[in-house]
């Protein structure tokens, strides 16, 4: 047996059930790994002594029988998004300085009543704005792969310190918070698999808002089976969330049956831009034949208005979270900076508490919501929103997935784009149209680029249809032999 | 449309987000990038297209408008930055 660390989801849950091993034993492992890895800078807050009470009480269930499933006594990550009653909750951001919740986040009640084990609170973009994890008010995370000349590489974002906190083996899974590609994207540039799915699947009650008709909680991990057997804890009808679909609850590790025979995958042809590496048309191709070669028939479908899609969620997003940050006043919790009005203490606190990028978004939401431009350009996105979403509907009458690269370059040096907010906003030019139109969409490992560096390709379904999703991602992770732990 | 220093100060106001008055310039020229760059879906026919506000086509289910949760005011303000005998504090607001 090789180290516990290189296991998965899957074969760890084989292991304890056949008791190989104890859920603490495992935990300790991962723990060290953890410790082992600060240079990544992956994690904000470690929490062993929840992990190893938590491991204890797992073992404790299993010696009377009454082991919980497939997720009990497995050591995962949480970004630090999700609120942990009693566990400090920062969303990488000055101004929630010192605020530690008194409740817990649906999704992570879910995960710890399914007997998941809490390593800790990984790193991020702050409030999830950014596509590298370096706005981080705790410090840039690092991708554990480095670049050819040495240099450090970002694990993408805004979730990339659960991606580079499963790449680099800490953690055997990791949930993420995906907006417009921020679980997506940082699995690509990480090499591993991240699953953002439907907007409604998982509740957002307890996940610190960032933009709410886009947010979605979602699985990163090593394997598609993996990300199955997560998704399967974490979704499920919450109350406590109004967009929170009421659909019945599935096995979506069932749903893997390694059979593509017959089903119709769609090339869309708008995902070919300009100036995008060759390397990455060819994994598309590769791809592409790949899932043929397996059974599948490949259809070139036409997605119109995908070049608009970037710029419409660089109005939706920053006008929902202008919005949403508003609660951030200094007086209910985090950070207070004195003022001799109201209104001073509101400008001081969140002058000094928001990062630049955080900032610039807020600002450009409070723009186009304000009196007299409202109609030109938040009004005007809600309505190419539409066409976006309809033109996905349009190709699902004729393709049951849709097939296109993640992100258009593998992971960057740190320190890269940072003074080109656009630049920036362009690594999640494919990820951005799914997550407008609410659809499920997986990254998983597809091959590397010239210098040996990850990349993914990403799957897109119908509403709802997670089970097509991680069924033709599995056959494909299977057959490519990339990324599989 | 570019966005002048004036209206960077105004919108930092509604925001209320204190900017030092170095820093408008560059961040004024920041955000007209950012905003000319958008301005693009002005070439997008959306006539006759109505705004997307739903997300997923379903009907979601009502809860009865009735008081469900609450009664621990301690928690509620265990996290602020100042209280005063059960109640949050701010700055003097009437003269």
């Amino acid at each position: 047996m090789g180290a516990l660390t290189d296991l998965d989801i899957a074969r760890a849950r084989d292991g304890l059930a056949g008791g190989e091993y104890s859920s603490e034993t495992l935990t300790r492992a991962h723990i060290e790994a953890v410790e082992a890895a600060r240079n990544l800078n992956a994690y904000i807050t470690e929490t062993p002594e929840i992990a190893l009470a938590r491991a204890r009480e797992s073992d404790a269930r299993r010696a009377k029988g009454e082991a919980l499933g497939a997720m009990d006594g497995i050591p995962i990550a949480v970004k630090d998004l999700f609120c942990t009653e009693g566990v400090p909750t920062t969303a990488g951001s000055h101004i929630l300085d010192g605020f530690v919740p008194t409740y817990e986040s649906t999704v992570t009640e879910k995960l710890k009543a399914a007997g998941a084990v809490m390593l800790g609170k990984t790193n991020l973009d702050e409030f999830a704005m950014g596509s590298a994890c370096v706005t981080s008010h705790f410090g840039a995370a690092k991708n554990p792969r480095k670049g050819p000349d040495g240099k450090d590489l970002v694990p993408g974002g805004s979730s990339g310190g659960s991606a580079s906190a499963v790449a680099a083996r800490t953690c055997l899974g990791a949930i993420g918070t995906d907006t417009g590609g921020s679980i997506r994207q940082p699995a690509s540039f990480c090499g591993i698999v991240g699953l953002k799915p439907t907007y409604g699947r998982c509740s957002r009650w307890g996940i610190v808002a960032f933009a709410s008709s886009l947010d979605q909680a979602g699985p990163m991990t090593r394997t598609v089976r993996d990300a199955a057997i997560m998704l399967t804890a974490m979704a499920g009808h919450d109350p406590k969330d109004s967009t929170s679909a009421p659909v019945e609850a599935v096995d979506f590790e069932a749903a893997l049956n390694r059979d593509i025979k017959g089903l119709r995958v769609g090339i869309p042809k708008e995902y070919r831009v300009e100036g995008m590496p060759e390397e990455i048309d060819e994994l598309w191709e590769n791809g592409a034949s790949l899932l043929g070669d397996a059974g599948a028939e490949t259809v070139e479908v036409s997605l119109a208005h995908t070049k608009y899609a970037l710029p419409t969620y660089y109005i939706v997003a920053p006008a929902e979270a202008s919005s949403n940050l508003a609660r951030y006043d200094g007086v209910r919790y985090g950070l207070r900076v004195p003022g001799r009005s109201l209104d001073e203490m509101y400008e001081n606190t969140r002058g000094r508490g928001f990062g630049k990028e955080v900032r610039r978004r807020v600002l450009i939401g409070t723009y186009v919501l304000s009196a007299g431009y409202y109609d030109a350009y938040y009004l005007k996105a809600q309505k190419v929103r539409r066409l976006i979403a309809e033109d996905f509907r349009k190709a699902f009458e004729t393709v049951d997935v849709l097939l296109t690269p993640t992100a258009p370059s593998a992971a960057f040096p740190i320190g890269e784009k940072m003074d080109d907010p656009i630049a920036m906003y362009l690594n999640d030019v494919f990820t951005v149209p799914a997550s407008l139109a609410g659809l499920p969409a997986i990254s998983v490992p597809a091959g590397e680029d010239n210098f040996g560096l990850p990349l993914g390709l990403q799957f897109i379904g119908k509403p709802f249809d997670e089970e097509t999703v991680l069924r033709v991602a599995d056959v494909f992770q299977a057959s490519s032999d990339f990324g599989s732990s | 449309m570019p966005l002048d220093k004036t209206t960077v100060r105004k919108i930092a106001f509604l925001a209320r987000i204190k900017v030092p008055e170095g820093e408008l310039d560059h961040l004024a020229a920041e955000l007209s990038q950012i905003i000319g760059w958008v301005e693009q879906l002005a070439e997008v026919d959306t006539g006759g297209i109505a705004p997307m506000t739903v997300v997923a086509d379903m009907t979601w289910p009502r809860r009865n408008d009735a008081v469900t949760d609450g009664g621990y005011a301690g928690k509620v303000l265990a996290n602020a930055p100042e209280t005063e005998e059960g109640f949050y504090t701010v700055p003097k607001v009437v003269e």
